[in-house]
């Protein structure tokens, strides 16, 4: 009906002198993005073809001969593969734990009580921290000589030595997705918060009439409401855990098993100015991350059909 | 004692006992920072199970420290600060002038394109960011931007632009429709109706869209290590407290008294717009 009437509109100025505005003022935007991201994607595709290193870049600029070496050097490296597992069971590990934790947040503040608003403010502030202070900070409590928690283990809890948390299998890739699930509860709370204020309360009230137990309507009722948000939420953290650099570069540096990916493209474009090879890493996940989305829709399309 | 009268005693409790818990965990580090910020660190090095220090053990010296310039023996602090607030502040306000068009233009004007811009921000806001970083590191160095504040905001920008651009226009579509026809029946332009309606009506998601824009320059890290490391005066907070962490000759409490600089002004930006950075975020959420 809208694209009807739209269509015989089409010739008529005011239709004409609407697409202009709007490619005017959408038109700033695009060319940033442009610029600086789709311009830098591309470029990337050809950097992972090409065999340079940041001084070749400099002399021949683009025009170096193509060549599959990178790409077959990333995938045929041992280091990659340990590399992308380990980037899996963190994204899996993080997104799942911190769903799980704002669940359980969401549900505990569902009810008003003195102080709430107060105490779920306070519980975002670990997502809007700087990830530079809060890192360092949990580096301060979990260190082996003078942190906090190895000293009150030691002395309370019977430990018999101090752990070194982010220094040693398995602890350490432990510690990173504890650090993830902390960090990013917050988000999923928020969202299930908004969507536990929308739910129709009548159900509810139904099952609690009938008999319902707390659990029982819980999991037959609210959850099933719950899901879309839940499967969204999921999506968001799993692709955002998989592309994250920063949390873990902080905390160990990609070391004692917790090479994630994007720390290893870091390490070869700085540590070795490989430049291709990471490139050709990058390139690599973001094929994956490409693969994984297109599978979501797949999966969300036939979904919906049924 | 049955099922149901079992979990009516048993899940009061445990929800309680789940914020008391959610509230430590999120707290404490934030309370521990601050504590140690003020702490010599011989005390943390001599009693790091404390708690709670003596009050007269409290210095303020840390700050002090972090804060003096180099050259006055110090870890200058105040210059990254700087650099920090004019980053964030130039990208908040230079992203807020191309979005907003940006965002009016996608939720009310029917141009060439419009799904596929859609479509092309939300795949941009999903991309790996180490998959830019490559060639924007390599392209910048060769323009000359490689070391500069300019190219970081430039990056920023462009980091900001798509979620800015989802916030906006969700809140633009709340806005009715009819509003603007009656502008239009007036005689406004476009860009009158903008600026003079659709704007003030938009004010708070502005002002929330603009923290998150700031949080998110703020707290940026892989950019500024990639771009600005090799040149001290131009880092940012969270650039200076990952390069001086890494070394040994400055002490903990004095970084923490960093990361307390480095964290007061998004937290208290955030204590102010709190409620409207929640409904910002979340707004669409069941939309997707």
């Amino acid at each position: 009906m809208s694209t009807m009437s739209l269509r015989r509109r089409a010739p008529s100025s005011n239709a004409r002198q609407e697409n202009r505005d709007g490619l005017l003022m959408i038109a700033p935007t695009t060319i940033i993005i442009g610029i600086i991201i789709i311009v830098p994607i591309l470029w990337n595709v050809v950097l992972a073809f090409q065999d340079s290193s940041l001084r070749t870049i400099a002399e021949e600029g683009l025009t170096g001969s193509p060549t599959l070496d990178n790409v077959i050097g990333v995938l045929t490296s041992r280091g990659f593969w340990s590399s992308l597992l380990t980037t899996v069971i963190y994204s899996v590990g993080a997104t799942v734990g911190s769903i799980a934790l704002g669940l359980a947040a969401a549900l505990a503040f569902r009810r008003p009580f003195p102080g709430r608003g107060l105490m779920r403010a306070a519980m975002l502030l670990p997502y809007v921290a700087p990830v530079v202070a809060v890192a360092f900070v949990w580096k301060v409590l979990l260190n082996p000589q003078y942190g906090l928690i190895n000293s009150w283990g030691t002395t309370y809890f019977g430990w018999d030595e101090p752990i070194d948390f982010l220094g040693q299998e398995p602890f350490a890739l432990l510690t990173v997705i504890g650090f993830e699930v902390w960090r990013y509860f917050p988000f999923a709370f928020m969202f299930l918060t908004a969507r536990l204020v929308a739910l129709p309360a009548d159900v509810e009230e139904a099952a609690k009439v009938d008999g319902a137990s707390p659990s029982q309507s819980f999991r037959h009722v609210v959850l099933p409401q719950l899901m879309p948000t839940i499967a969204l939420l999921a999506l968001l953290r799993l692709i955002m855990a998989f592309n994250k650099f920063d949390d873990v570069y902080l905390l160990t540096g990609g070391t004692a098993g917790t090479e994630i990916a994007p720390v290893r493209v870091y390490d070869q474009l700085t540590g070795n100015l490989d430049i291709g090879g990471a490139a050709a890493n990058a390139l690599v996940l973001a094929v994956i991350l490409a693969l994984f989305l297109v599978a979501y829709m797949r999966f969300l399309g036939r979904k919906e059909q049924s | 004692m049955n099922r149901h009268a079992l979990e009516m005693r048993l899940w009061p409790v445990l929800r309680w006992v789940l914020i008391v818990g959610l509230v430590l965990i999120t707290v404490f580090p934030f309370f521990y920072m601050v504590l140690l910020s003020f702490v010599p660190i011989e005390q943390l090095l001599q009693h790091p199970e404390r708690l709670w220090v003596p009050f007269d053990q409290l210095t303020t010296e840390t700050y002090a420290e972090v804060l003096r310039s180099e050259d006055d023996g110090g870890q200058g602090f105040a210059q990254f600060m700087r650099n920090s607030a004019l980053v964030a502040v130039g990208c908040t306000v230079l992203t807020l002038l191309v979005v907003i068009p940006g965002a009016y233009a996608v939720a009310r004007l029917r141009f060439r394109g419009r799904r596929f811009m859609g479509g092309l921000f939300l795949a941009v806001y999903l991309f790996p960011a180490i998959v830019i970083a490559i060639p924007l590191f390599v392209g910048f160095s060769r323009v000359g931007l490689g070391t500069s504040l300019v190219g970081l905001v430039l990056v920023y920008i462009a980091l900001t632009v798509p979620v800015s651009i989802h916030m906006l226009r969700s809140y633009f579509e709340t806005i009715p429709v009819s509003i603007d026809e009656a502008a239009t029946l007036d005689g406004a332009s476009r860009w009158t109706t903008l600026t003079r309606i659709t704007v003030p009506l938009a004010m708070p998601t502005i002002m929330s869209t603009a923290l998150f824009i700031f949080m998110i320059a703020w707290n940026e890290l892989l950019f500024a290590l990639l771009f600005l490391v090799t040149d001290r005066d131009t880092w940012t907070v969270s650039l200076g407290l990952t390069q001086l962490s890494n070394g040994i000759e400055v002490s903990k409490t004095v970084l923490m008294a960093g990361s307390v600089l480095l964290t007061v002004p998004v937290v208290l930006l955030y204590g102010l717009a709190e409620r409207a950075l929640t409904e910002g975020l979340t707004a669409g959420a069941d939309k997707g």
